[in-house]
């Protein structure tokens, strides 16, 4: 039994998700949960269902089973826009930058789904490179502005539970250094943040704990600070 | 009097505003097809039957309960856009996922079914309807005589078609419409209602279509096949422009008008065709069309 203090603390709780592209049963039964303030990663190979997790949570997929609450609310059954209602941002694997909108059109597209969000001068402030070029074309930026537009694009919203897929991906070191520090701040600013990540050592620098997924299932919890007891396990589950 | 290239010029200056007139009723409607086809991945072949539909609303509203043309004006296209809620809520959005083709074949379904039913009660002889008051007569401009209405027709149609052209390009609104042709799932992941949007689009779009039936209604008879005459050749209009673009559409669909009315004084045998014939040599240059992205 849970006691009290987890129940108010828990802000994401997935119990026995299951999910599905078409036919093809991809997320076989995935279980974790992530508290208030926590960052917290998913890990594992390709294709072990990291990022059908994060689609599911926003109510992507064409079916999904089991439980699925942020604060209380079931998001299973719910459509995307009342899932991000919740006060869930979302950054897709993709970036998901629109061409046909400029970089601060792009900066202001989602709407406001709760009270304490950023400014935009909070943001820019964050990115100021945005801010610089907020005239151009959204995917004229390089692959790391584009990323942190992405990111920047959902700290106005209000949410609080913001979902990451993969930022660092392609991206030059300096910049992945950038980005580590930009989710640092937003830790400190109390987000509370889901972290799809491969870069193991960078994930490292930021998580608190970390969910080994496998074959469509969490198979293994990680803190932070037993990482190094850790390690040889770990690069099994990793295949490095 | 002075005549150009053996032309003279009461004639020429005549086309050019026939052509202008035409290329006012192409931009609205492929304006229509074209915002249409970017948020539902539809070719909306009803499109022509909803513009006939405009007219005959006008035209019923003047008839049945002595409303005129300004209240039509406003009152038709909120006719017409209610009409392709119905249409987007019980139909379309059922075909969403499926192949465009279902959506060709659903909307030709559709434009029958309107047009027959307006055979059916009317006839296909065309219903007069009248030119407002305010817009009756014209003006001697020298070089050519301007009916009144021909010229409020030209410029009502290219305020719309900018005021269209900055609605989606330059507000808020517009935005979350150019986002949601490009990414659908995703802006609605953000907590926009894409499928409240994607209805919202559709009935403006189809409004235009309403608003031209009833700006044509007072030049042209009002006629239940008026539509289907018209839509082949904006279809070809929106293949000329590329479906991708609003302003293209806006600029094809007028610059497409004057040249069948250059055509019709310069070799009037080839004025029916010539906007095919430039259809055919852009499909094989520039497939995407001449304001296409190619992706
Ligand atoms: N649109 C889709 N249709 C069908 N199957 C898909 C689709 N997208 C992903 N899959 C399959 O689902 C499984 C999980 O994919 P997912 O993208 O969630 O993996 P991932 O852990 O994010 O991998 P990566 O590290 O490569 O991003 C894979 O086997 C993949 O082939
Ligand atoms: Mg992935």
């Amino acid at each position: 039994m849970p006691d009290a203090a987890t129940l108010t603390r828990t802000l994401l709780s997935v119990r026995d998700l299951h999910g599905f592209y078409g036919e093809s049963h991809v997320l076989h039964g995935v279980n974790f949960q992530v508290a208030e303030g926590e960052v917290v990663t998913l890990i594992g190979r390709n294709g072990v269902g990291k990022t059908t997790t994060l689609r599911a949570i926003m109510g992507l997929l064409d079916r999904q089973q089991g439980s699925i609450q942020v604060a209380g609310t079931e998001l299973v059954g719910l459509r995307p826009d009342k899932i991000a209602r919740v006060g869930i941002g979302y950054v897709p694997d993709d970036r998901g930058i629109f061409a046909s909108l400029s970089v601060e059109e792009n900066l202001m597209l989602p709407p406001v789904v709760k009270q304490g969000g950023l400014t935009v001068e909070e943001v820019y402030g964050l990115f100021p490179r945005l801010k610089e070029r907020r005239k151009s074309q959204g995917t004229k930026l390089s692959g790391g502005e584009q990323q942190m537009l992405s990111i920047a694009r959902i700290l106005r919203t209000g949410a609080n539970l913001l979902l990451l897929d993969e930022p660092t991906e392609g991206l030059a070191p300096v910049i992945v250094q950038q980005i580590g520090d930009i989710i640092r701040q937003l830790k400190a600013k109390g987000f509370t943040i889901l972290l799809v990540e491969q870069n193991f050592h960078f994930a490292s620098t930021l998580a608190d704990r970390h969910y080994v997924m496998e074959d469509g299932k969490v198979v293994d919890m990680i803190p932070n600070d037993r990482l190094e007891a850790e390690a040889e396990k770990l690069a099994r589950y990793l295949g490095v | 009097m002075m005549e150009l290239i053996g032309i003279p010029p009461q004639a020429l200056f005549g086309q050019l505003l026939l052509g202008l007139i035409n290329g006012a009723f192409y931009a609205l409607l492929s304006l229509g097809l074209a915002v249409i086809f970017g948020m539902l991945g539809v070719i909306n072949f009803a499109h022509g039957a909803l513009y006939m539909l405009g007219a005959f609303v006008a035209w019923l509203l003047f008839q049945e309960l002595g409303v005129g043309y300004w209240p039509a004006l406003i009152l038709a296209p909120l006719v017409v856009a209610a009409f392709g809620v119905v249409l987007e809520r019980t139909m379309l959005s059922r075909i969403a996922k499926m192949d465009p083709l279902y959506g060709l074949l659903l909307t030709f379904g559709i434009a029958l079914v309107v047009e027959g039913l307006f055979r059916h009660l009317y006839g296909v002889s065309g219903q007069p309807y009248p030119v407002p008051d305010a817009l009756q007569g014209g003006t001697n401009l020298g070089f050519m005589y301007l009916p009144t209405y021909r010229a409020w027709v030209v410029v009502a149609s290219l305020a719309v078609c900018l005021g269209t052209w900055y609605a989606i390009e330059r507000t808020k609104l517009g935005s979350y419409l150019r986002a949601a042709t490009e990414k659908p799932q995703l802006v609605q992941a953000f907590g926009v209602n894409v499928p409240l949007l994607v209805t919202g689009t559709y009935a403006a779009a189809v409004a235009l279509a309403g608003f031209a039936g009833v700006l044509a209604a007072p030049m042209y008879q009002v006629n239940p096949l008026m539509g289907s005459n018209l839509i082949i050749v904006v279809f070809a209009v929106v293949v000329i422009g590329g479906m991708g673009s609003i302003l293209g559409a806006v600029i094809t669909g007028f610059g497409l008008g004057l040249v069948e009315g250059l055509t019709k004084v310069f070799y009037p045998e080839a004025a029916n065709i010539v906007i095919f014939v430039i259809m055919a040599i852009v499909l094989l240059v520039k497939p995407a069309g001449l304001f296409g992205r190619t992706t």
